[in-house]
């Protein structure tokens, strides 16, 4: 086990992921991306399962991961579900005991010959190409499988086209949206694949969290009309206030010039004594000049 | 297409204007009916001595309490108990109180008699389930306070009438005793409780009715076990039969001495088969025994012997002996006698005299008689009458006097199970305005009083005047089509699984039915009806073809009992044809193809999921094959958790099929974690909605196409513990998922978690959005979110150029199998109310902008513009924004009082709303029902497409004359005056 994870590591170092990353797969927010968050439509990068994807060091926490492997089964109309391929997914413990599925990867046996021929049946009748997963993977099949069908004339491009959206739920699988990567208008047209090798893409999704109610604390008003009266902002003090200010500036102003022409007057009239008194400052500059 | 734009911008700027709905305090009455109920009643107390006012008091199963006028059978007061809290029994104490008992011996309650006002309430925590009984003696009395005794999880409880206090309590349920009865001992304080311990013994405990201590206990034993159906026959008598139902016991425990006969019932009545059934009456020394379809009534002599007094068909009804006078005992037994009904009232003590015996005749459809009450009075001549309250099978309520029937109330119509509306007759020719306008003169003294109230001429006998005309305008209740498509018929099955046909106009009763198919029979024990569907809605022949509707019942209450179909001609009345028992019915599906007879194609699918199809006809089979590859349904499996999808396989191959079955084949499934996840509620779109655009016109000149399909399923799951009521989790266990889901290849499209919410959730579906409304513990408020989806395989279709070109893919058809490029936008708010239904307003052309119609917790509907619930709102809109209509985002969803629907009236026991177009664009109608009905137009933006009905033609036509008045004397002032300027 040490030496898988010491050459885990030495794969991490060569692909030249190695800095520090987040413990969180990346896989999961590209599919956020797809899906939900408003105003992505650019394509996405399909985890295909023949690219080698970069795996991650085990981090030092004491969350573990396992190797686990569960089958997909198809059927082609009416018949008996058959094996048709392996997904192999990372189950990921969390230290709260939460378990995770990641980095999911999907190997498709190779149609045999009564397969192809089944299928081309179900291509000429416009019928049901059936698959099925367990409901839970560690104990597959779970409380039941996990079903879903497409119109078979929907898959033939080049090769057969498959799409897998896996909604899980910690070990459980919720849901599969199954169908072609593509559109497949109606009415569906007979078209033969030129090679009969599935071409698979497939994505694990988890749940979003809802995003929190808005919680304002300051009260806003709705008017009847819908408008909102918002409340006008704090004026500053002079705003506020100026009426009453500028009287009053007015009053000691006036009352200022009041009280400094009253010594002058006084001065001017009962003699030096209070004038030198009221002009001791400008006194020394006349001097000085 | 110009008029539709303009209408577009019109729309849009009375949107802006006016938010909210309100009417002004003369419009009451106007266009809205309000009709008050009160349910099948199970108890009766006459209050008639001593008081100028006659009254009844009734609890019914609808668990309402109400007062009634006898005179005329209106509600003098009415209080409805909440959805659990059912009614155990009613009693009078004191003489102005109305005791009750409620919640199976949990609640006791003292009403005021005169006006209904809550005098005191105790509740009483009982141990353990058990039988609720209620009893207030007549002379037990402590200190001048009477004692109400009540009987109720395996306690017995004497509780003051004055003031409600427990005075004593003794358990019962400690000694395993499963208490059956509690008498009271005539003229003294004891108190009988009588009871068994197991199946074979006998306890008799005598109690001191003033402290609740135990005089005496005794016990005894019969080995043959005793059946829980048991009935008190006398003082000191007691009738029980055994386990096998075969056999009678009588319980003789006078002076607490216990003495068990026993008596084969084949001795008394002779041959008889099936069950046995005492049933509960009482009527004095007598009881009444139901076996094989008939009721024998048995007396009881003063040995203590049995002896048969009649025999009389199951189909009668008798009601509790009724003291009158000095030992006296009248019993009134009414029974069915061809299409008549006799009443007669015998000497309980002496059951051949006869003090009275009536006929009366009711009508047919209101069924059998289901139960009966007697009140006696005085007559003129000192002689004693007897009237009676009779119940029937439509839970109509009857009161007879003297053979006539002096007052009826359809209390049918307050446990209304479902509602379809249908179109009323075209007005034919011969028909003529005036013929319903009475007559020219009535129609102008009309406008010309109209007018006076415009020129606020009008004195006040006239305002009187035309008030009273406005409300009873008789063009609101004709019987025939219109213009604007506000006058249908609201065909509404109750759970006595009988149809009512109810004019929008003013809410009267046109005809009912009691659906022949659906009722009780030798096939079908217990049949429930579950929907009514339009089957047949004419438009090419709507001269001379009645509509008619579809009625799915069922045997049983169990979903794999056989089904019922009934079809119903909508506007005679009667049942077409009906068939059944036949397979079992889980689901309907309309499907949206007619035959040439425009008969609607419906599917029912039953428990094994496999198809039948309706109509039974070979065409009708024909353009199902052609279309069987394109139909999908599935099934939700709410216990399990799981939600499955079929397709068509092919004709079912098990024996006695039929053509007209077809075998599914699983097509999808989604399984939800049962540990963590809990269905508890799901919404589709209506399939009869209509959508009028595709795109949505963002701010910026931006544009979106909605994602619009009628094949989404809206999914809530909760954990387990949040499923239950608020309170059972803690935020950190409760989290709340919800999904949407594409119901014909099972993808989900959508899924978020609300953390820290919980159930109830109750959700609407529209459009390409979806409204649900939750509980947020982390909050502790309620929340309603809002999520819409947009399509964005079509979002490059912006191009005007590619349009011209043709290069878009607009009208290339979409296919579930697609793979869907979705983009879902949410947002959430806080909401006042906790809320009993919602739903959406529709229109004929979905023009209109819509409303949320919410049925709040306290029985009324309030009306919110979905416009609040924009996933687009956000603090500061920009200019672009707020010219679309984009409200400033708020934490909480305004609560506009102006908007309430039912303004000052309540619809007590709200269960559903329902909403229905108008063929006028701007109204669309509101029907709320549960004990009430309620009913009103609604627009939802104005009615900007069409003039009020109280536009005065009268003052426009006035105002023209004037004019052309004022033209011609002006121009011949001129001339004159042109002509003396000439010759000056």
């Amino acid at each position: 086990m040490e030496k898988l994870m010491l050459i885990l590591g030495l794969a991490m170092v060569f692909v030249g992921l190695g800095l520090s990353m987040a413990f969180h797969s990346d896989e999961l927010l590209v599919e956020d991306e797809e899906f939900g968050l408003e105003g992505s439509a650019t394509d996405v990068p399909y985890a295909r399962p023949s690219q080698p994807t970069p795996t991650r060091k085990r981090s030092s926490d004491p969350d573990s991961d396992s190797k686990i492997q569960f089958s997909l089964e198809h059927a082609f109309g009416e018949s008996e579900f058959s094996p048709a391929g392996t997904f192999t997914a990372r189950l990921k413990t969390w230290s709260q005991g939460a378990q995770t599925l990641t980095k999911l990867r999907f190997s498709r046996n190779s149609l045999t010959e009564a397969e192809m021929e089944q299928f081309q049946k179900l291509l000429q009748g416009d019928d049901f190409y059936r698959i099925r997963l367990p409901s839970n993977v560690l104990n597959p099949p779970g409380r039941d499988y996990i079903v879903s069908s497409v119109k078979a004339r929907c898959l033939p491009r080049d090769g057969l086209d498959e799409h897998f959206v896996i909604h899980t739920e910690g070990v459980n699988i919720l849901a599969v949206n199954y169908g072609a990567p593509g559109a497949c208008p109606y009415p569906r047209q007979l078209k033969l694949p030129s090679k009969w090798a599935f071409n698979s893409y497939t994505i694990l999704k988890n749940t979003e969290q809802a995003p929190r109610t808005p919680v304002f604390t300051e009260e806003i008003t709705v008017g009847e009309n819908g408008e909102i009266q918002v409340p006008p902002p704090e004026k500053s003090f002079w705003a506020k206030y100026w009426m009453y200010l500028i009287p009053l500036g007015l009053i000691v102003m006036n009352a200022m010039t009041q009280a400094m022409n009253m010594p002058e007057e006084q001065a001017a009239s009962q003699g030096q004594q209070g004038g030198a008194a009221a002009q001791r400052a400008p006194v020394p500059a006349v001097r000085r000049r | 297409m110009a008029a539709r734009v303009l209408s577009f911008y019109l729309l849009l700027f009375l949107s802006i204007a006016q938010l909210g709905v309100s009417l002004y305090e003369d419009q009451v009455g106007l266009m809205d009916w309000h009709q008050r109920y009160i349910g099948k009643v199970k108890h009766a107390v006459f209050h008639t001595q001593r008081s100028g006012r006659k009254r009844v008091m009734v609890s019914t199963e609808q668990n309402v309490i109400a007062s009634l006028d006898l005179r005329h059978g209106d509600i003098f007061w009415r209080r409805v108990l909440g959805a659990n809290d059912s009614v155990d029994g009613i009693e009078l104490a004191l003489g102005k109180y109305v005791i009750s008992l409620s919640s199976a011996g949990g609640t006791l309650r003292a009403w005021n008699l005169p006006d209904g006002q809550m005098v005191w309430e105790t509740s009483l925590q009982g141990s353990k389930p058990s039988k609720a009984f209620l009893l207030v003696p007549t002379n037990l009395k402590v200190d001048k306070d009477n004692l109400v005794l009540a009987f109720g999880g395996g306690c017995l409880v004497a509780v003051s009438s004055i003031d409600g206090e427990m005075l004593w309590k003794k358990d019962f349920a400690a000694e395993s005793l499963e208490v059956q009865q509690v008498v009271q001992s005539p003229g003294s304080d004891v108190i009988y409780v009588l009871g068994f311990v197991g199946s074979t013994q006998f306890d008799i405990y005598q109690i001191n009715g003033k402290n609740g201590e135990v005089i005496h206990h005794e016990t005894s034993n019969y080995a043959g076990g005793f059946s829980r159906n048991t009935l008190i026959v006398s003082d000191d008598m007691l009738v029980a039969l055994d386990v096998t139902g075969s056999i009678l016991i009588t319980v003789n425990f006078q002076g607490g001495k216990v003495r068990i006969d026993v008596k084969p019932i084949s001795d008394l009545v002779g041959y008889y088969s099936g069950q046995v059934e005492l049933l509960a009456l009482r009527l004095g020394r007598m009881f009444a025994l139901k076996a094989h379809q008939h009721i024998a009534l048995i007396s009881v002599t003063n040995e203590g012997k049995l002896e048969v007094a009649e025999k009389v068909n199951s189909a009668a009804a008798i009601s509790d002996a009724l003291p009158f006078s000095e030992g006296q005992l009248a019993v009134a037994r009414v029974h069915h006698e061809d299409n008549k009904v006799q009443l007669t009232v015998k000497l309980g003590n002496d059951w051949s005299t006869n003090l009275l015996d009536e006929t009366v005749k009711i009508d047919g459809q209101r069924g059998l008689v289901q139960k009966v009450f007697i009140n006696n009075y005085i007559r003129t001549d000192r002689s004693h009458g007897f009237r009676a309250l009779v119940v029937m099978e439509d839970h109509s309520l009857l009161l007879v006097q003297q053979g006539e029937i002096v007052w009826t109330r359809e209390d049918g119509l307050a446990s209304v199970l479902d509602v379809t509306t249908t179109e009323l007759p075209v007005e034919k020719d011969g028909v003529s305005v005036s013929k319903v306008e009475q007559n020219l003169f009535d129609w102008l003294k009309g406008h010309v009083l109209k007018l006076k109230g415009t020129l606020m001429l009008a004195t006040p006998d006239d305002m009187v005047a035309i008030q009273a005309m406005r409300l009873k305008s008789s063009e609101k209740s004709k019987m025939t089509r219109d213009h604007n498509g506000f006058r249908k018929l609201l065909i509404v099955l109750t759970q006595a699984r009988k149809l009512y046909a109810l004019h929008t106009g003013d809410g009267r009763i046109i005809w009912s039915l009691l659906i022949g198919s659906l009722r009780k029979s030798d096939a079908c024990g217990h049949p429930v009806g579950l929907r009514v569907y339009p089957w047949q809605v004419p438009h090419h022949h709507a001269m001379d073809e009645n509509p008619s509707v579809l009625v799915v019942g069922r045997c049983q209450l169990s979903q794999d009992a056989p089904g019922i179909l009934s079809f119903v001609d909508a506007y005679t009345g009667s049942e077409i044809e009906s068939s059944g028992p036949v397979h079992d019915v889980l689901q309907v599906i309309p499907l949206p193809f007619t035959d040439s007879t425009e008969q609607r194609l419906h599917l029912l699918i039953d428990t094994k999921q496999r198809g039948h199809l309706y109509p039974r006809s070979r065409e009708a089979l024909g353009i199902f094959q052609q279309k069987s590859s394109n139909i999908y349904w599935y099934s939700i499996e709410t216990g399990n958790g799981i939600i499955r999808g079929y397709a068509i396989k092919g004709s079912c191959i098990h024996e006695d099929s039929d053509d007209f079955c077809f075998e599914p084949r699983d097509l999808w499934s989604v399984v939800f974690p049962g540990e963590s996840e809990k269905i508890i509620s799901t919404a589709t779109p209506k399939l009869n909605e209509v959508v009028h655009t595709q795109a949505k016109v963002m701010a910026e000149q931006d544009l979106m196409y909605k994602y619009i399909s009628k094949n989404l399923l809206f999914v809530a799951t909760a954990s387990p513990k949040a499923s239950h009521g608020i309170g059972s989790a803690t935020p950190e266990e409760a989290s709340l998922v919800v999904y949407l889901i594409d119901t014909v290849t099972g993808r989900v499209f959508y899924r978020m978690t609300h953390q820290g919410c919980q159930a109830p959730v109750h959700a609407v579906f529209s459009e390409n959005w979806v409204i649900y409304h939750y509980f947020n513990l982390r909050a502790h408020r309620y929340e309603m979110s809002v999520i819409e989806i947009y399509d964005q395989s079509r979002a490059d279709n912006k191009d005007v150029l590619k349009l011209v070109v043709g290069k878009h893919n607009l009208t290339v058809p979409t296919s579930s199998y697609s793979r869907p490029e979705i983009v879902a936008k949410s947002q959430s708010y806080f909401f006042t109310h906790s809320v009993k239904a919602i739903t959406v307003t529709l229109t004929a052309k979905g023009i209109t902008s819509k409303q949320l119609l919410i049925g709040t917790i306290g029985d009324q509907v309030l009306a919110l513009d979905k416009r609040y619930l924009d996933p687009r709102r956000s603090l500061n809109p920009s200019q672009a924004e707020k010219e679309e209509g984009v409200i400033p985002l708020t934490d909480s969803l305004p609560v506009i009082p102006q908007s309430y629907l039912t303004h000052a009236l309540k619809v007590e026991g709200l269960r559903d709303v329902i909403t229905v177009p108008a063929k006028l664009e701007s109204t669309t109608l509101v029907f709320a029902y549960g004990v009430d009905l309620f009913f009103t137009r609604l627009a939802p933006s104005r009615t900007y497409d069409s003039l009020t009905e109280d536009f005065s033609y009268a003052l426009l036509l006035l105002t023209i004359v004037a004019l052309v008045a004022a033209i011609v004397v002006t121009w011949i002032w001129s001339e004159r005056k042109e002509l003396q300027e000439k010759w000056r």
